[in-house]
């Protein structure tokens, strides 16, 4: 007997109701003046009807086959007691009762509103409920438990954890054999479901992650919507990786489609696609059923890279790839916040990789952009600390941009960027910090070149939270911000914080598909070999290098972009010293990653399907391309480098 | 008033049954009404004084005077009357036996003849006429009888000191735990009823104060299983709540029974006498059934196994009766050639096949089981042409039955109903599985077709006038092709339907309500033919026999009740147990019924005689669903405590515990072989469990069967074959189709 039970036991026979709810009610029964031992009396005699009363409505619960006791429970109890039921409390879900306090009481009362009956009449009619109906389905076949929607996902996100997180146990090499095979036959039923044979050392059982033939449909079908070309099968794709709770056998290939994804499609600027697969990225984020903690290994690799990566569109005046920098910083920002824990360190190690690249004044605008939106959508505490205090000297930056010597269109508009962007992230924090006089020659002395522009900014985020504190005390409600909605092309891609408006770009998947693709859509079928250098040091200029060396007619037109590519046609890959963007930036020591895509596109297609059941980014790669293709016979007319 | 002595308070608890004439004429249409009632007194449980026959045994005629005594003190006039005229008493019986009949409350009836005073005084009233409409319950009418809560409760007015009662229940505490380990545990049992007894002293005798320091100080001791009851005490502070409030006179009224080793008891019995501790004395002597065994005494777990009912466990004897759990035998059913040539698909293979198949069924039954009772012990419905017909059937599919095992397990096949807005709340499949039935809080009662085959009504009269009778297919043509759809909806009810249950013949349908009646509802015209009245309170499950023609009922009025469909009024009222009858089974062979109960205790009940032969202890909640084993052998049953528990209903005992469920049980279901039982629960799985290992591992020990004493192994883990999780819908009922296919149901619950 535990001491808690017996103090729950000690509060179920202490609890009596207030003396003063008798005189209350007598009250509303119009008794004025009641004694208090009849309050007493009453109170204790009327609480015992009430526990008797719910003792047997709970008997109509349990009949009923319910875990909720509803207001019908209490009215069979009160039949049974020969008491007429309490007409009139029909609600399934809610007690309709209003809490008041004043002068010292507390009452609950039921409040009676004034009804116009105009309205009611007025207003359409509710839907009819639906009637009730019968669905069969398997549960069961042979002892297995089949994965359909139906049932239940067959592991949930605790059990993901465990089977990932649950160190490896060490068998002999003979038992090895049975135990696999209990393992395998364990499957998807839950573990209790067989830990019976004794003796048996209990392996860590091998995820398997074999794809039914409808999942390999699925799959197929979910990641050639989610790069296709129609927004409204898109947007139903992603909302069935947002919510599907039975994903899990299918997260390694998601995750690898994602990674993958990007690595060619920042070799050859691709936008859209680097949206959509952003986009993913955000669904598998939303699904509350996935233990997505074992594969940010490759996740945040992929929105690293469609941050700070140097090019990320082929017409870098043109396209608005800064919308998709901003959005995978806030992916980003936002796995930081779910996932960062004290032994994977990802915020601080995500932090510093920005920060170097920042500070390296050889770092291109673009980068520089990716990286700062990267800081900012970290969080108030970051910008503080790491961006004003570098106002000053990005600000020197962006005048000698802005007003120098025009070099190029590409770099001003960069500078314009970071410029907006700063003050935008800035300004709020910064009005935060300082004391209301603003002035604008105290910001130049403070910020330089920005100061004057940031102070009006300030000034303008006074004035709007001066505004929102109003509308606070007005609806005593807390306003709070509608989340960023899964579509990118809508809020999405907009800014980070504070009441904007909705949408800065809309990005249709039309978009990249107008956009001149110099060189690219002529190639044939089997793409340029890639080797994408993810390596860089304090000296190298260039984040990400790649080399395409094109098998056949074309020329790449993405080495030319590189500037620090070294464009021969040796097939491997030239290594530049450093950290890269990658995970391994918090490390000291110089590292070198070496991605590379096997020689040819087909062959690594065929290493992959040997891996994969399915084929994963094959099919739905080529899908992608070949829509470039097909649409932009237009573009192509653009002369190629 | 001493009960201290294994089995000597009541001399009659064996009543002998097989010398009841077995053609007493229990089918005959015209229910006796005098049996009828008779039934009733001799309900509980120690009493086995309902002979219903013309000759009236002497303890019968006691008992029959003790009612009328009851009666002429409350004035029931005309109800003496008649009652007198039915058992042939002399009008001046009642007077110089009167002495004897009150006298008969020193026995362990006492207080049973007066809680079911009330009862009787319904029936009666019924009988005479005034109708079920005028019919106090039976608690409710002790609630209002003042001087029967007075007799009932009298027994606390002697009173010792109230500020000593802490001592004294200290005191005994003190000597339990320090007395020999192994009588500990068996003396640890007192504490609870004694607990329960000195507080509802202390209550009746108006210290409050004291009754609240007393429960405070001690509650906290009693055992983790009685917590729901403790709650019911604690909020009962006054003596005024004691009136009506019917666990206490559950309380009252039953003696706490307790099985203690002759060892402990001496030194029980010693350690009172030395300290003078009469009030514990009087306690034990007056409210509590010592049931004495030679030998060693239990262990905790085992005592722990069969605690936890409402009123301790069963008294050894009322296991004793033989119970005929046999099986039937299947009548001899020609299988006709021109039936096989009707399905001329795999003719070939079909007349070989059944050929062995038959003459193997045919060898089975015709060696009479000798657990078996007589063909005719129950006189059961002839077998009808259809009925014949779905025999083959049954045989036919049973040939193609997968043989099930851990190794081979069951597939499942869930229905799920979808928008019933927590609704629903019964669910019942028929034999051949073609149909499903759902009750609803709505009081509404559905069902639908689960095979192709749509229902449809029966043409009304003026269309059936014009079919020609004497075609062949005129089964056909009485159906009306228009009505045809897939679920019929049925309106009568005015409250939840807590239960439903298909007849055999897949012709009716009966359901409970909340509304206190039973209706049966015919298949053919969807309409309610019969609405039985009698329970008056909520009905809480109803189920057909499986030879149709007979249901049994249970609800709210800790009744059961025996009915055929042609009768109005119940043929037999099984009363004794102690709180709600939440569940109710038919015995495959139809001869008993098994009745669970919120008093967490399982009774079978013989068809025949209305006696109890059985009661199961150990559930630690209400219990929710029971389930026979084909073979009859064997009982299941789960409980709000999450708990499947097995019994062996010929030696009476506990065969295994099936533990995994975190949540009600609402449903219990053996395969076709009896190879595999599958449970629901509200916990939303599935689980399947491997019973015949279960058997087999106990049925080896000869020691348990001959004292009663089982060790439980914990081998939950090994027995459970299988778990499958829903997504969100609790399971309510389970059903294995002829060929080993379960099918399970419940209603989606977002």
């Amino acid at each position: 007997m535990s001491a808690m039970a017996e103090e729950r036991r000690q509060k179920h026979c202490s609890v009596v109701l207030p003396t003063e709810s008798m005189k209350a009610m007598a009250e509303s029964v119009g008794v004025g003046q009641l004694q208090e031992d009849s309050c007493v009396a009453l109170s204790e005699e009327v609480s015992y009807r009430i526990k008797e009363i719910a003792q047997d409505a709970l008997k109509f619960m349990h009949h009923g086959k319910r875990r909720k006791l509803t207001t019908s429970d209490i009215d069979n109890a009160l039949k049974l007691k020969n008491v007429e039921p309490l007409y009139g409390f029909q609600s399934q879900e809610f007690i309709p009762f209003r809490f008041a306090s004043g002068g010292g009481r507390e009452l609950h009362f039921y409040e009676e509103k004034e009804v116009d009956l105009s309205d009611i009449i007025n207003t359409p009619l509710p839907r009819v409920p639906l009637d009730v109906s019968l669905k069969a389905h398997w549960l069961s076949i042979e002892g297995m438990q089949p994965a359909i929607p139906e049932n239940p996902p067959p592991a949930t996100k605790e059990q993901q954890k465990v089977e990932s997180t649950e160190p490896l146990k060490v068998v002999k090499p003979g038992q090895e054999e049975e135990g696999t095979i209990q393992g395998k036959g364990q499957g998807t039923t839950t573990p209790d479901g067989k830990g019976k044979e004794k003796g048996l050392i209990r392996l860590k059982p091998r995820s398997t992650h074999e794809l039914s033939v409808e999942q390999q449909l699925y799959y197929k079908e979910i990641t050639e919507a989610c790069v296709g070309s129609c927004e409204a099968k898109r947007a139903e794709a992603l909302q069935s990786i947002a919510t599907d709770p039975g994903l899990y056998q299918m997260l390694p290939r998601f995750s690898t489609f994602i990674s993958e994804g990007v690595r060619v499609n920042v070799v050859q600027n691709n936008l859209a696609l680097l949206i959509y697969l952003m986009r993913m990225v955000k669904a598998l984020m939303d699904n509350p059923t996935l233990y997505l903690e074992k594969y940010l290994h490759e996740l945040i690799p992929a929105v690293v890279t469609c941050i700070v990566s140097k090019q990320l569109c082929l017409r870098p005046d043109v396209d608005n790839h800064w919308a998709l920098r901003d959005f995978a910083a806030r992916l980003m920002a936002q796995s930081c916040k779910t996932f960062s824990t004290t032994t994977n360190n990802i915020q601080s190690r995500i932090t510093k990789t920005f920060t170097k690249s920042w500070l390296d004044d050889k770092t291109q605008w673009t980068t520089r952009y990716g990286c700062i939106a990267g800081l900012a959508e970290l969080g108030p505490d970051v910008i503080k600390t790491l961006i004003i205090p570098r106002l000053a000297i990005e600000g020197a930056r962006i005048k000698a941009v802005m007003e120098g010597p025009v070099i190029s269109n590409i770099d001003k508009i960069g500078a314009e960027h970071v410029q907006s962007l700063l003050l935008k992230h800035c300004a709020s924090v910064i009005a935060k910090l300082r004391s209301p006089p603003d002035n604008v020659e105290q910001y130049r002395t403070e910020y330089g070149y920005l100061g004057p522009m940031l102070c009006s900014h300030v000034m303008k985020a006074r004035t709007q939270a001066a505004l929102q504190a109003q509308q606070v005390n007005r609806t005593t409600l807390t306003i709070t911000q509608p989340r960023p909605t899964l579509s990118v092309s809508q809020s999405g891609l907009s800014g980070s914080s504070g009441p904007r408006t909705p949408s800065i770009i809309k990005v249709p998947s039309s978009l990249t598909l107008m956009s001149p693709r110099p060189g690219t859509p002529s190639q044939p079928s089997p793409p340029a070999t890639k080797y994408i250098v993810m390596a860089t040091s304090a000296g190298a200029a260039s984040t990400q290098q790649v080399i395409t060396l094109s098998s056949s007619q074309s020329a790449s037109p993405v080495t030319s972009t590189v500037p620090s590519a070294t464009s021969t046609l040796q097939p491997l890959v030239k290594l530049e010293p450093g950290s890269g963007p990658g995970l391994t930036a918090s490390r000291p020591l110089q590292k070198y990653i070496v991605v590379s895509l096997p020689s040819s596109a087909s062959s690594s297609l065929e290493t992959k399907s040997s891996v994969l059941p399915t084929s994963i980014s094959s099919s739905s790669l080529d899908g992608g391309m070949k829509l470039e293709r097909s649409e932009s016979p237009g573009a192509s007319t653009q002369s190629p480098h | 008033m001493a009960a201290v002595q294994g089995g000597m308070s009541d001399a009659d608890i064996e009543t002998d049954i097989k010398t009841e004439p077995s053609t007493d004429g229990f089918g005959n249409n015209n229910a006796n009404d005098g049996r009828v009632l008779s039934a009733s007194p001799g309900s509980g449980s120690s009493t086995g004084s309902n002979k219903q026959t013309a000759a009236v045994t002497p303890e019968d005629q006691q008992t029959l005077l003790a009612v009328l005594q009851f009666l002429k003190k409350n004035k029931l006039i005309e109800s003496v009357e008649i009652l007198r005229r039915e058992a042939g008493l002399p009008e001046n019986s009642l007077d110089p036996k009167a002495t004897e009949s009150a006298g008969a409350g020193s026995g362990g009836a006492a207080g049973i003849v007066d809680l079911e005073g009330g009862d009787v005084s319904s029936l009666l009233s019924r009988v005479t006429g005034s109708s079920s409409a005028g019919a106090q319950a039976p608690t409710k009418a002790v609630a209002e009888d003042q001087p029967d809560v007075r007799v009932v409760l009298s027994a606390y007015s002697q009173q010792g000191d109230p500020t000593l009662y802490e001592v004294y229940y200290s005191d005994l505490k003190k000597f339990i735990e320090t007395v020999l380990d192994c009588h500990r545990a068996e003396l640890s049992q007192v504490f609870y009823p004694l607990f329960v007894h000195m507080y509802l002293e202390l209550v009746y005798n108006n210290h409050e104060s004291e009754a609240k320091a007393f429960f405070e100080k001690f509650s906290g001791d009693q055992e983790c299983y009685y917590e729901e009851d403790l709650r019911v005490l604690s909020g009962l502070t006054k003596k005024e709540h004691m009136r009506g409030n019917e666990t206490l006179l559950d309380f009252r009224t039953s003696k706490f029974v307790l099985r203690i080793s002759r060892d402990s008891y001496q030194l029980l019995k010693r350690h009172l006498q030395e300290r003078q501790n009469n009030q514990i004395w009087n306690i034990i002597q007056e409210h509590l059934y010592i049931d004495i065994f030679d030998g060693m005494p239990r262990s905790k777990s085992q005592i722990d196994a069969m605690s936890g009912s409402l009123a301790g466990e069963a008294k050894r004897e009322a296991n004793k009766t033989k119970v005929y759990y046999g099986l039937l035998k299947e009548p001899e059913i020609e299988l006709p050639l021109d039936d096989e040539d009707e399905e001329a698909e795999n003719e070939e293979g079909k007349p070989k096949k059944k050929k062995p198949k038959k003459d193997s069924m045919g060898s089975k039954s015709k060696k009479q089981d000798p657990n078996a009772p007589s063909q005719n012990r129950i006189p059961l419905p002839e077998l009808k042409d259809s009925d014949k017909l779905d025999k083959i059937m049954y045989m036919k599919e049973a040939t193609k039955r997968i043989r099930l095992g851990s190794d081979n397990l069951p597939s499942v096949c869930f229905y799920t109903f979808l928008n019933a807005y927590q609704g629903l709340t019964a669910v019942d499949f028929t034999d051949d599985s073609s149909l499903i039935a759902g009750g609803f809080a709505d009081s509404t009662v559905r069902v639908w077709s689960v095979t192709p085959k749509k229902l449809r009504k029966v043409k009304s009269a003026a269309d059936l006038n014009l079919i020609d009778k004497e075609s062949d297919d005129v089964l056909e043509r009485i159906m009306d092709e228009k009505t045809a759809s897939e679920s019929k909806i049925m309106y009568g009810h005015s409250g939840p339907v807590y239960g439903i249950s298909f007849s055999p013949d897949r012709n009716y349908l009966l359901s409970s309500s909340e509304d206190g009646t039973v209706r049966l509802w015919s298949l053919l015209t969807f309409t309610c033919l019969v609405a039985y009245k009698g329970h008056n309170y909520p009905v809480w499950d109803t189920q057909f026999s499986p030879y149709g023609y007979y249901f049994v009922s249970g609800g709210h009025d800790r009744v059961a009740r025996l009915w055929a469909t042609d009768h109005y009024q119940p043929l037999r009222i099984f009363s004794g147990h102690l709180a709600d009858i939440t569940c109710t089974r038919f015995h495959p062979n139809s001869n008993y019924v098994a009745t669970g109960s919120s008093d967490r205790t399982i009774r079978v009940w013989d068809v025949l005689s209305g006696n109890c032969v059985r009661i199961f202890t150990g559930h630690k909640g209400p219990i929710h669903s029971l389930a026979f084993s084909p073979n009859g052998k064997f009982l299941a049953s789960g409980a709000t405590d999450g708990r499947v528990l097995l019994w062996d209903i010929g030696h009476g005992l506990m065969m295994g515990e099936l533990k995994g469920h975190t949540d009600t049980i609402y449903s219990l279901r053996f395969s076709r072989d009896g190879e595999i039982l599958a449970s629901g629960s509200m916990d939303n799985t599935v689980r399947l469990w491997d019973v015949m290992k279960a058997f087999d591992d106990l049925e080896t020990d000869d020691f348990t069967a001959a004292t009663g004493h089982i060790h439980l192994q914990d081998n939950s883990q090994e027995l459970l074959l299988g778990t499958y999780t829903t997504k969100s819908t609790p399971v309510i009922h389970l059903h294995f189709t002829r060929r080993n296919l379960l099918l399970a149901a419940g209603a989606f619950n977002p």
